[in-house]
């Protein structure tokens, strides 16, 4: 009787030894997907940090009257047109006394990046006193700068492989022995828009397009989405014809997005002959790829509400269109929520159909409404990532940032609309 | 031209049918079929008001299938067909120019496992009365719905938690709920299927004691796998077997003569 426990079943050992394997192999696949994840937000965050912090130089700039007011009346009109950019020379000019000849006087005022002048004119024009004073004035740097003090370009490198000559780097060291280069937290980035110049390039145009389309995308696509599924689901009756439109909407989740992007192209500007490049157009392509995503999410939540609400309901006397929205539609809510959540957060970070309809296009001030042209996060990223200077590398990567952090945010407000109006039944 | 609104019309036609001694439905040559295959054949059977009739048989035999024809349930499965007369209140239920609404209205169902909307207890049966206008204003509803779950005998359990969810009560509690909902909407009939079998011997016997008082309001018609539950709670029983009704009659005299030697070989439990 003593034997009754021990294991001798035959195969027992070699069961037991699956189950660990499997297990084995399932934690195996877990790490290497972790560790792919952590390496490249590593990688991507390491290149951005660069770009929210920003190199400043500090000029003493004599605010001459004759150059910025010379009939001294002081209106705000002379103030804004007068020229900004002699002071900015001359203050460099006087900094180096030594730097004669065109072209290395060209490099010498390449230092400053070309918003100095407007730093200097918002100054004035927010305190005319100071026409006529010599200041020492803190002015964003050109990129090549920012990016030699970021220590991404190597001074010891042959001169004709790097962007910046030997005395432009004897220029900048010379700042620095001064004391007179900084760096500061780019608050820049995020309050303005594009810019050819990178020291100057920010998101918020892209961050704002964004925005507006998706908005959009979700004004149109969650109502659509979950009307269609509840009719589908609740009411449509089985025939051909319904299943051929399941079919086709469980295709239409698998079209590539270009040819969202080229239907809209065709219908929507062509056509309709909406506005182009601008968030409007942009949200409704996003919306006709995001349609099937939110059906089918929606049709899946509705046939996970138990038939025994829906019969209690018809039992008492409640219509189909009571029972559908009484009762089925609320408890499939959470469902379809997170369906059309996790299809925004496709439609977010989705480059293609916006290409086609125009949201490529350089724009370098906020959007205020869906009418006026915009870009988006994504494009943005496309956009900077092709473009030549070094400086837009950890643009790029912040931009990437950006969106990374904005999808989490989406998916982190999917869990919590899930668990907040989550019901047993 | 409106629909037939039984609501209207039934209540007299009851009351003359009750004086009478008239059944309240009566159901004729009644064939169900789920697509090619045939349920039901030939079902005849008159129910009578204020009794409580139990349909009994083995499993499959087709009698949960002739319990939803009553409210026509079957109609939500795409595939069930039913053909034949199911005459209440002296009108064809199956009639095109029934409002199927009104009939489920007038007819009230609670189901075999108990499914308490996710909403709470006061919800739960205050929808009903809501939605079928039986009762607008708020005190009219709160007296609906106190009336309801007294008569259920489920108030003094839960009257200091009515905005408490109904699926946070015990199974038996949650069934005596969807009686509750069932009866709040008035209707004439109620029809159970098989309400005991998720509950435990405690909780079966509380709500046969409430089937035995609800008989004098209502008319009920029981689908039950016990045979002692049977016995115990109805006054007529239906014996089905293999989609036919093979004995119906007084309950004393189904269990203690059956003339079907089928009905006597179940009952026995040789069959089932």
């Amino acid at each position: 009787m003593t034997e009754i426990l021990q294991p001798s079943l035959p195969g027992l050992k070699r069961r037991h030894a699956a189950e660990r394997r499997f297990q084995l192999y399932g934690k195996l696949a877990i790490s290497l997907a972790l560790g792919f994840l952590v390496v490249m937000i590593g990688v991507i965050g390491a290149n951005s940090i660069g770009a929210f912090t920003q190199t400043q130089v500090a000029l003493s700039i004599r605010f001459d009257e004759r150059t910025i007011d010379p009939e001294g009346k002081r209106e705000p009109d002379a103030l804004a047109q007068a020229n900004y950019g002699a002071l900015v020379k001359a203050s460099l000019r006087n900094a180096f006394p030594g730097v004669k000849g065109r072209r290395d006087k060209r490099k010498l005022f390449g230092l400053v990046s070309s918003d100095a002048e407007f730093t200097l004119q918002k100054k004035v024009i927010a305190d005319p006193k100071l026409v006529g004073a010599i200041q020492k004035i803190w002015l964003v740097t050109s990129d090549d700068v920012d990016q030699l003090v970021k220590g991404n370009i190597d001074p010891s490198l042959p001169e004709t492989s790097r962007r910046l000559s030997d005395r432009e780097i004897g220029w900048i060291e010379q700042l620095r022995a001064r004391g007179d280069i900084k760096r500061v937290t780019n608050t820049s980035f995020f309050t303005s828009g594009d810019s050819r110049e990178p020291e100057l390039a920010g998101i918020l145009s892209a961050l704002v397009g964004s925005a507006l389309s998706l908005l959009v995308c979700f004004v149109l696509s969650f109502p659509i989405g979950i009307l269609a599924a509840v009719y589908l689901e609740e009411f449509a009756p089985r025939s051909v014809w319904s299943d051929i439109i399941e079919i086709n909407i469980n295709n239409l989740a698998a079209v590539p997005s270009i040819v969202f992007g080229l239907l809209g192209l065709a219908i929507f500007l062509n056509v309709f002959g909406l506005p182009r490049s601008t968030p409007l157009v942009g949200g409704m392509v996003l919306a006709l790829m995001t349609l099937p995503t939110i059906i089918i999410a929606s049709r899946a939540s509705l046939r996970a509400v138990p038939p025994s609400i829906r019969e209690a309901a018809l039992a008492l006397g409640a219509s189909k269109v009571q029972t559908t929205f009484h009762h089925v539609t609320p408890l499939a809510l959470p469902g379809m929520l997170t369906g059309a959540i996790v299809g925004m957060a496709r439609a977010l970070g989705d480059t293609a159909p916006l290409l086609m309809v125009g949201m490529v296009a350089f724009i370098v001030d906020v959007p205020k409404s869906i009418f006026e042209p915009a870009t988006a996060l994504p494009v943005q990223v496309f956009l900077w990532a092709d473009s030549p200077e070094r400086a837009f590398v950890e643009k790029t990567s912040a931009a990437i940032m950006v969106l990374l952090l904005f999808l989490v945010l989406m998916n982190l407000v999917a869990v919590v609309l899930r668990k907040k109006f989550e019901r047993r039944f | 031209m409106p629909a037939y609104a039984l609501h209207e019309t039934m209540p007299s036609a009851a009351m003359d049918m009750k004086a009478a001694n008239e059944p309240l439905i009566a159901a004729r040559n009644v064939d169900v079929f789920y697509g090619d295959k045939q349920a039901l054949f030939d079902v005849s059977l008159d129910i009578p008001v204020n009794q409580v009739t139990s349909l009994i048989g083995p499993s499959g035999c087709g009698k949960t299938t002739f319990l939803r024809c009553l409210n026509r349930m079957n109609d939500l499965i795409d595939i069930c067909r039913v053909t034949g007369d199911i005459i209440l209140g002296g009108k064809n239920i199956y009639d095109p120019d029934v409002d199927v609404v009104a009939l489920r209205a007038q007819v009230g169902m609670v189901f075999q496992k108990p499914n308490p909307f996710p909403k709470s207890i006061f919800e739960n049966v205050a929808y009903g009365p809501r939605i079928n206008r039986l009762a607008i204003s708020k005190t009219e509803l709160k007296e609906v719905v106190e009336r309801s779950l007294a008569q259920a005998g489920l108030l003094d359990e839960v009257h200091d938690r009515l905005e408490a969810p109904g699926t946070s009560l015990s199974g038996g509690q949650q069934q005596r709920l969807c009686i509750a909902r069932a009866i709040a909407v008035e209707p004439k009939v109620i029809l159970m299927d098989e309400p005991c079998s998720a509950l435990d011997p405690i909780a079966t016997a509380r709500i046969e004691e409430l089937i035995d008082t609800l008989r004098e309001k209502y008319t009920i018609i029981i689908v039950t796998h016990s045979m002692q539950q049977a016995a115990r709670v109805s006054q007529q029983t239906a014996f089905f077997h293999l989609g036919n009704l093979v004995e119906y009659g007084a309950t004393e005299t189904i269990f203690t003569a059956p003339t079907d030697e089928r009905t006597e070989s179940y009952i026995t439990g040789r069959i089932g």
